[in-house]
């Protein structure tokens, strides 16, 4: 991102320790401890600041009912002035009264009927819009690790939250018409909201998300343009950014979304699914909102199973070819979706699954090889292994049988035993002769591997390459009108002498 | 069907040649993706074996089918068929190319899309103006008006490589698909029109940049999402470049304004980051007018990203200020504001400052320099932050040519010793690094009696990384002051700790050697090096053993014939038959290096 800091070297000063001073590391968590946790004020450019106090306006409970309504106006607007929290010594009576009255505000709405008037909307959609949106602010620290790190709070929350908790209550208002509020909530509006789902205060996001579902319930209208920016954001995520606070959030959200889908899926939602979540597995932070982005996966394919096919293939080709703690993640997807696999899609993915799953089993890393091999202690994935046992077992066995004697990790090799023992039980004829073919199968391989690194360096001395960076060119337009170069080698070429010279270092020199 | 077996067959007839390219071909199927990957690296290789016929009619559609492949294979294709022009028999047959890298155009994955675009982009120019229209243009058309946002965000890099080639009509397609991309739906496409509205803007005829691109501009700048406004500030220094002066004011200013202004931190960063380039697309009296009052608030702006980046360009924007007003504006405008930014509440901004800073001082020139920068200077040189100080310290070279280094040593000698013992080792090797340079400044005399002995403090710290910059930094520092001077102040001290207790004191004595005996020259180190590394090889720790082997091997070419044969020699041969494996093996590889056998 380019208003990110350069990787700043870790230059601090602090007084210098004994310890410090002999390797120049300190740990990471001593650093920690040092830090406060921050707090950050949202980035409202150039923010006015408050000339006039703010007086305390009459109580509305203490008003008669004919006047509450222009009293009721006059503290929403009121409550659009804004403070900086980060300066905490200024307009505090002021910062006072807003809160008072925004807290008035949220008991007038949330206890009262009949106090939603068409013509307070604009106001009331107006101070919520000067509150809540504004520019987040850069990230405090630039290597932000969501899971690591303490986040930077809001500055501004004690009136912040309030608003929140305002608009809340206005959206579960009884007397709430979304087909007045709907001129005010509109696509602008939604999309401004959303924007704030990247806050990295945790609270912040809490009430967004109870927000937005709310909102997405009340306003069809507005439905599938949450959805399309929703996907926006997520697509930018995953192929622009890889940085966006609020993703487990939003998939919370959707999980329930998928839920109320109506069958047969749209396509538009069966993309949704292939396009943008299956991808969203590629991701860095895949560990933040693993959870929810399975839950939803697994929605779709409760609600439609010939989606399996697809999914699974596509889980397969985002694999994680480094690191351990996603590839962990991977399979625990891989069970929750073949806990609800049908056994007619089972059939149709179990040999690219189980190929990879027996790469996972012999995986050095042991919390992968331990994952992988508990798929054998879920009943109903044993049911179907069983079924399928003469095109699994031959999948499995190689691996198993090596890593039951190679595994540095004995719980592994006890594990292995185990699940070899099942595997026997299921097909004891189909066991043994794969026992009995190991070594020459093993062999066989090792040759294969042999032949090709011989051919690779067969292919070095041919040094083609070279030949095609310079001469080679000019092979290929000699040799234009031939209608097969690869009779060439054999027939004296009767086109331009380089030709000639050229296809004989090009195909004769290797003996 | 693709002809393997063929192939396959030559090979089997006794075609020995033929074999590795079949295997080749067989392994573009393998199901390991790193086989598959090893394999179409090799691309161009099979094609040339093919032939340019058998490429085009069979190796093309092949690989056409197989775009749904692992990314990184796909990424590896787009890349080499971009340089498969000859390979598919020039330029004539050039769009044979076209489907496949359509294809990859389309994927998701970024990156590949992005090789696909640059691969398309190059092997445009090949094609020949007919064929552009023909084959290439339908092409684009295709892509932006793909349903999926990831082939119209590919399109957008590839209007401005075929409109300069194409006939009018096609131009104003062109110009109306592009229209579209700008205002598409999706963010990303609308991010990456915007990306490439100014490269597109270059290609246009002018009138056409006046009504079209214009109003594309001012539409993206005002866009929704703040990642869109952002980009059409990189565009802005395009476009406006592009225009006479007399319509920048009413064309561009108002959306450069509005943008400065943005309410979006990234925004007015971006603004600052391009805030040089923008000075020179506006020229000299837009930038008295409008961009010093601009660059002013954005030096002042709330975010501290934002004053980093414009604190970045101050001297920059203060050396492209026309040259009649230059003094005033940055003694009564920028100044102030420097002068606050020095003691900002963050150190980045600091950080950023403090290495611009001093390049004010050739602008202003040496009364305002000791006037009013010296204290800045001064007062960065005491910065909390050891990276103020190190930026401070490692632009001393322009200072030096307007005012001289003197007026700064008293100051700068404790901000130097305090980061040459700073706990943190990555900010002691930040220092060394800068010793040299600074030994240049100060002049050897200043070097001697300040500096020498924090050179060769680093020579026994506790990391090894800091024992080998000062190693390299000894280097330096005699190829700047002679190997006189090197004989009379370094070696001897160098060679003394040869007899350290520590051996890893004794070991820099080596490496020591190693770096300095080529600068110090054959009398040196014959006279004085040589001996010591002899008399070590006698050392109880097998370490320093093995390094005299190669530090013999190192200053061997230094010597003479007759000291590698009087004196290295007998000494290799001793420490090949030593007990340790590791100090053999060295000495082995000394003797036959130095052909001593």
């Amino acid at each position: 991102m380019p208003w990110s800091y350069l990787p700043a070297v870790c230059i601090k000063m602090s007084a210098i320790s004994a310890t410090e001073k002999v390797d120049g590391f300190t740990r990471k968590s001593m650093r920690k401890a040092q830090k406060q946790r921050k707090s950050q004020g949202s980035s409202q450019f150039r923010t006015q600041s408050s000339l006039v106090e703010l007086s305390p306006l009459p109580h509305l409970k203490d008003t008669p009912s004919t006047e509450q309504q222009v009293l009721f106006v006059q503290k929403l607007q009121q409550c659009c002035v804004l403070f900086d929290f980060l300066d905490s010594v200024t307009d505090l009576k002021s910062k006072e009264v807003k809160r008072a009255t925004l807290n008035e505000l949220v008991d007038y709405v949330s206890t009262n009927r009949g106090v939603l008037v068409d013509s307070a909307y604009p106001d009331i959609i107006h101070m919520i819009s000067t509150n809540l949106f504004r520019t987040l602010p850069p990230s405090e620290n630039p290597d932000f690790d969501p899971e690591e790190d303490e986040p930077s709070l809001e500055a501004a929350w004690p009136h912040i939250q309030l608003v929140y908790e305002f608009l809340l209550r206005f959206l579960e208002n009884p007397d709430f018409q979304p087909s007045t509020a709907k001129r005010y909530i509109d696509q602008k509006f939604v999309l401004q909201l959303l924007d704030l789902f990247d806050s990295e205060d945790p609270r912040e996001r809490d009430f967004l998300k109870t927000i937005l579902h709310r909102i997405y319930g009340k306003f069809l209208g507005l439905r599938a343009f949450i959805r399309k920016q929703i996907n926006n954001i997520f697509l930018r995520f995953i192929y622009e950014t890889e940085h966006f606070n609020g993703v487990a959030e939003l998939l919370e959200i959707l999980g329930s979304i998928i839920n109320g889908f109506a069958l047969p899926l749209k396509a538009e939602h069966k993309q949704f699914l292939m396009k943008v979540l299956i991808p969203m597995h590629t991701t860095r932070g895949l560990a933040l909102f693993h959870a929810q982005l399975a839950y939803c996966v697994v929605q779709f394919l409760e609600k439609d199973s010939t989606l399996t096919e697809p999914v699974v293939r596509g889980l397969l080709k985002f694999w994680p070819k480094t690191c351990s703690q996603k590839e962990v993640m991977f399979l625990g997807e891989i069970e929750e979706i073949l806990d609800i696999i049908e056994p007619t899609q089972f059939k149709k993915i179990q040999e690219p699954l189980f190929k990879q799953i027996s790469k996972c089993v012999a995986s050095p890393h042991f919390q992968v090889a331990e994952r992988s091999l508990y798929f054998w202690n879920n009943e109903y994935i044993l049911s179907l292994i069983e079924e399928n046992i003469d095109k699994i077992l031959p999948l499995m066995f190689g691996s198993l049988y090596r890593i039951s004697k190679e595994h540095w990790n004995q719980t592994i090799v006890a594990l292995v035993y185990n699940v070899l023992k099942t595997l026997m039980e299921m097909n004891g004829k189909l066991f043994d002769e794969l026992t009995a073919s190991y070594k020459a199968d093993r062999q066989r391989e090792k040759k294969k591997e042999q032949e090709r690194e011989d051919l690779w360096e067969k292919l070095e001395a041919l040094k083609l390459q070279d030949v095609s960076n310079s001469r080679g060119l000019q092979i290929a337009q000699n040799n234009n009108n031939n209608n097969n170069s690869l009779t060439n080698a054999e027939e004296p070429n009767t086109s331009a002498a380089i030709t000639d010279s050229v296809n004989s270092q090009t195909f004769n020199c290797a003996k | 069907c693709f002809g393997t077996s063929e192939v396959l067959m030559a090979g089997a007839d006794g075609d020995d040649s033929l074999y590795p390219i079949a295997v080749l071909i067989d392994e573009l199927r393998n199901e390991d993706v790193q086989l598959r990957l090893n394999s179409i690296k090799k691309l161009s290789t099979i094609a040339l074996a093919l032939g340019v016929e058998r490429t085009r009619t069979e190796l093309l559609p092949f690989l056409t089918d197989t775009i749904y492949d692992e990314d990184e294979v796909l990424l590896a294709l787009a890349e080499q068929l971009g340089n498969f022009t000859m390979l598919v028999g020039g330029p004539e047959y050039v769009h044979c190319l076209l489907p496949p890298l359509e294809s990859l155009a389309t994927v998701e994955e970024t990156v590949v899309r992005d090789k696909a675009v640059e691969s398309l982009r190059k092997i445009s120019h090949e094609h020949s103006p007919v064929d552009l229209e023909v084959h290439f243009e339908p092409l684009v058309k295709r892509l932006a008006s793909g349903d999926w946002f990831t082939s119209r965000t590919s399109a957008c890099g590839l209007f401005s490589v075929c409109y300069p080639r194409v006939s009018s009509t096609v131009k104003a397609e062109i110009r109306q698909h592009f229209r579209n991309l700008c205002s598409d739906d999706t963010p990303m496409v609308r991010r990456a029109a915007a990306s490439k509205l100014g490269e597109f803007a270059k290609v246009l005829e002018l009138d056409y940049v006046k009504s079209d691109i214009i109003s594309l501009f001012t539409a993206l700048a005002s866009d929704e999402q703040d990642s869109v406004r952002l980009l059409a500030v990189e565009a802005c220094v395009s476009i406006a470049t592009l225009l006479p002066q007399e319509d920048l004011e009413t064309l561009v200013m108002p959306t450069l304004r509005q943008a400065a202004e943005d309410k979006s931190w990234r925004v007015r960063y971006m603004v600052a980051d391009k805030f040089s380039e923008l000075q020179k697309a506006v020229g000299p009296e837009i930038t008295k007018n409008d961009l010093v009052p601009a660059f002013q608030n954005l030096l002042k702006d709330c975010e501290a990203e934002v004053r980093a980046a414009a604190a970045n360009k101050v001297k920059e924007f203060c050396e492209n200020l026309p040259e009649d007003s230059r003094e005033t504006i940055i003694m009564t405008h920028i100044l102030p504001c420097v002068k606050e930014l020095v003691s900002d509440t963050n150190q980045h901004v600091k950080s950023a400052l403090a290495s611009v800073i001093m390049g004010l001082s050739t602008i202003l020139g040496k009364d305002n320099t000791i006037e009013h920068l010296l204290p800045l200077f001064l007062a960065q040189l005491k910065d909390e932050c050891p990276e103020v100080r190190l930026n401070i310290i490692s632009n001393l070279d322009c200072v030096n040519e307007v005012i001289g280094i003197r007026q700064l040593s008293q100051s700068l000698l404790p901000a130097i010793v305090e980061l040459a013992e700073d706990a943190k080792w990555r900010v002691r090797l930040a220092i060394i690094e800068y010793m040299p340079l600074l030994a240049g400044q100060l002049g050897v005399e200043f070097f001697d009696e300040k500096l020498n002995s924090l050179c060769m403090a680093w020579l026994v710290d506790h990391v090894y990384a800091i024992r080998e910059a000062a190693t390299c930094n000894l280097t330096k520092l005699v190829e700047k002051f002679g190997a006189e001077w090197a004989q009379n102040t370094i070696v001897p001290k160098v060679l003394g700790m040869a007899n350290d207790p520590n051996y890893l004191h004794r070991m820099t004595t080596l490496f020591c050697i190693n770096a300095l005996s080529e600068a110090c020259g054959q009398e040196i180190t014959t006279k004085h090096m040589l001996p010591v590394v002899l008399k070590m090889s006698n050392d109880q720790v097998a370490n320093v053993r093995f390094n005299v082997a190669k530090s013999l091997q190192k200053i061997g070419p230094v010597l003479d014939s007759n000291s590698l044969q009087t004196e290295v020699k007998p000494v290799l041969e001793k420490l090949a038959a030593d007990q340790d494996i590791d100090v053999k093996y060295f000495a082995q590889e000394a003797i036959s290096v130095l052909a001593l056998a």
